[in-house]
């Protein structure tokens, strides 16, 4: 039935942790709603802002490194996961 | 108007998120399944990691194409939107004048995208069609299959034609949504007909103007059916847009894996671009 | 006035130019092929109905017209059921999430479609819906039901909510509230959507042929037949051609009045 969407490992851990990470947020939403707030981002954001941009930058710090480099794509985990982490907190 | 907040309306949206994420989230995850590999045929695929990225984010004749995208999608926003705002202020305000001009002006829409892309096709050709004949007559070298500049003019111009009448269709409606006593109000004191448009025109239209916008530069952005059909790509690559060089390379070559990794990467650019859009209209709206 | 006159030439040469592509496959359809490959002519000068006749002799041709018009009014129906509470909720309630969840609707008409036909062809055919107007119908939802439900709420934000409290004290159930007084408040809004779900559901080709194979073919996927050994049959192609876009103007001509109504949208 689904042997035509190809799986790898790779990609259910990856879409395993996308869905986590949604729902983990959803959870802490509903236990304490967060309000709009203006951080050193030049917009006001909320949690959800927050998290979206940091995904987003994730996916283009990944294809930054795999352009411009050999580096190990851990590096450029370990980058998004500190840059999302500032983000969250003071974005 | 102030808005509850109620999370029971969520099963008012469900019936959509349900039907939107099954065709959406399934293929979505499937191309982000073959990019990660190389595949054969039907149960011979090979795990390669993130190869096809590396490859195609060095890759010059996606580079190239992409450039190519930027550009004419930057064209067709300059050139649409100004034109379809102009069309819209022009057309008659109502009555019978008014239905005809909308009915005339949205028949472009409502051509199958394939038979938009036939009709330039016969229309520009120079011995049967009339537009590259009468400029051919009026002493100009026009060859759409030959000349670079001349298929690119054509399937912008093609596109012109084919779109500019959603955006007048649009500001159309926002401009009717006025109501009368702005205007009288700026009768009253003798504001001139630039500073109508500037300050009572213009920031009523804008929610229609960034839907228009949105939807232009999505779809301008993954043209594929018309310039195929008028121009094949040609002459050489000049005219070969994304998703062509995309479909040449998922369907012709069945190099799944390189196209899904620069699809992949071609949606992050525009998901970025529209959320960059949308965000700093909605925040300009925010702080009034 | 000489201001209106500036503006009633500058409509009419917008209008010549949106008309004259469409006047000259008009024509063609009227000629025969060796009149279209003969040369130039203005208007056709052995005027015939050959090629219509052609489209509508063959069952394979105007089963085309048909399977279209199947698919896209499935696909109209479908937008609105779903689109119109989801569109209620937008305008009435903030909810977790919903601001994520708008920008991700609207994210489905970003991908490029090139790649994702293969696995929609898959998806469809894996549960056995492959070759069915239904599929078409749903696929096209993709980036039909964002629209809606975009244009659906800007009209409903312009109903006070007043009318929502008054009909509930009244006694009113959710269910018979929106149909019987919701529903008709926006009558403008329903229809400038079934147009705009109409347009881009019956102009889109790619998925509509990529899903179907021979039972529910489009007429777009039909009309590159016309493309035989001895050359492209021009008339024929033309005549079909002409024929798509009659579905169009009807529905266009149903809704004038409700676009030229006005409308703002919603969201901002």
């Amino acid at each position: 039935m689904i042997d035509w969407m190809n799986w790898t490992p790779t990609v259910v851990i990856f879409f395993a942790v996308i869905a986590s990470i949604l729902a983990v947020m959803t959870v802490y939403e509903i236990v304490s709603p967060c309000r709009e707030r203006k951080g050193f981002l030049p917009i006001e954001t909320t949690r959800g802002d927050r998290l979206f941009i940091s995904l987003l930058s994730t996916a283009y710090i990944h294809l930054t490194f795999l352009a411009v480099s050999d580096v190990s794509l851990w590096v450029a985990l370990a980058v998004s996961v500190a840059w999302a982490a500032v983000l969250l907190r003071w974005g | 108007m102030q808005k509850i907040h109620n999370n029971r309306a969520w099963w008012l949206v469900l019936p959509v998120f349900l039907l939107v994420a099954f065709s959406a989230l399934i293929p979505l995850m499937t191309v982000v399944n073959y990019s990660v590999q190389d595949i054969f045929g039907p149960g011979q695929a090979f795990f390669v990691g993130t190869e096809w990225f590396k490859e195609v984010l060095g890759d010059e004749r996606l580079q190239d194409s992409l450039i190519r995208q930027f550009m004419f999608s930057g064209a067709v926003l300059l050139i649409q939107i100004p034109l379809g705002i102009g069309v819209a202020l022009m057309m008659p305000k109502s009555g019978i004048k008014g239905s005809l001009c909308l009915i005339l002006i949205a028949i472009p829409l409502l051509i199958p995208w394939n038979v938009v892309g036939t009709i330039w096709q016969v229309f520009a050709r120079g011995d049967i069609g009339l537009f590259g004949w009468g400029l051919n007559e009026l002493g100009f070298d026009y060859n759409y299959t030959g000349n670079t500049v001349d298929a690119w003019l054509t399937v912008l111009l093609m596109d012109v034609w084919h779109w500019t009448p959603l955006v007048a269709l649009l500001c159309y409606s926002g401009l009717r949504a006025i109501p009368e006593a702005f205007y009288q109000a700026a009768e009253i004191d003798r504001a001139s007909k630039w500073a109508v448009f500037r300050y009572i025109q213009l920031p009523r239209l804008k929610s229609v103007l960034i839907i228009a916008v949105l939807l232009r530069f999505m779809d301008s952005f993954m043209i594929y059916t018309e310039p195929f059909v008028l121009t094949g790509g040609g002459p050489g690559s000049s005219t070969t847009f994304l998703s062509q060089t995309l479909t040449t390379m998922a369907i012709g070559q069945f190099d799944l894996g390189r196209a899904s990794a620069f699809s992949l990467i071609y949606f992050l650019i525009v998901l970025l671009i529209s959320w960059l859009f949308f965000t700093a209209i909605t925040q300009d709206d925010k702080e009034k | 006035m000489k201001q209106s006159r500036f503006k009633n030439v500058g409509i009419t040469l917008f209008i010549a130019f949106v008309l004259t592509p469409v006047y000259w496959l008009l024509n063609m359809s009227f000629k025969t092929n060796q009149e279209i490959l003969g040369g130039l002519t203005l208007f056709p000068r052995t005027f015939t109905l050959d090629n219509y006749a052609v489209i509508f002799s063959d069952p394979s041709w105007y089963n085309g017209y048909l399977n279209s018009m199947t698919y896209v009014a499935m696909n109209v129906v479908i937008t609105l059921l779903v689109a119109l509470p989801a569109a209620y909720a937008f305008s009435r309630y903030k909810f977790l999430g919903d601001k994520h969840l708008f920008f991700w609707l609207l994210s489905n008409r970003m991908a490029p479609p090139a790649v994702f036909l293969l696995p929609f062809f898959q998806l469809y055919s894996s549960i056995g819906l492959f070759d069915t107007h239904i599929a078409v119908a749903l696929a096209h939802c993709l980036f039909t039901v964002p629209l809606a439900v975009w244009i659906l709420e800007g009209f409903m934000k312009g109903v006070p909510r007043e009318y929502d409290e008054m009909a509930f004290i009244d006694g009113y159930s959710f269910p018979r509230f929106f149909i019987k007084v919701f529903l008709p408040m926006i009558r403008s809004g329903i229809g400038v959507t079934a147009f705009f779900t109409f347009m881009f559901s019956w102009v889109e080709l790619l998925l509509a042929r990529t899903l179907t194979s021979v039972d529910a073919q489009p007429i777009g996927a039909i009309m590159t037949r016309t493309i035989g050994a001895s050359g492209i049959d021009w008339g024929v192609l033309s005549a079909a051609g002409a024929l798509t876009i009659i579905p169009g103007i009807l529905v266009i001509w149903f809704v004038r009045n409700h676009v030229a109504k006005g409308f703002a949208l919603g969201r901002v």
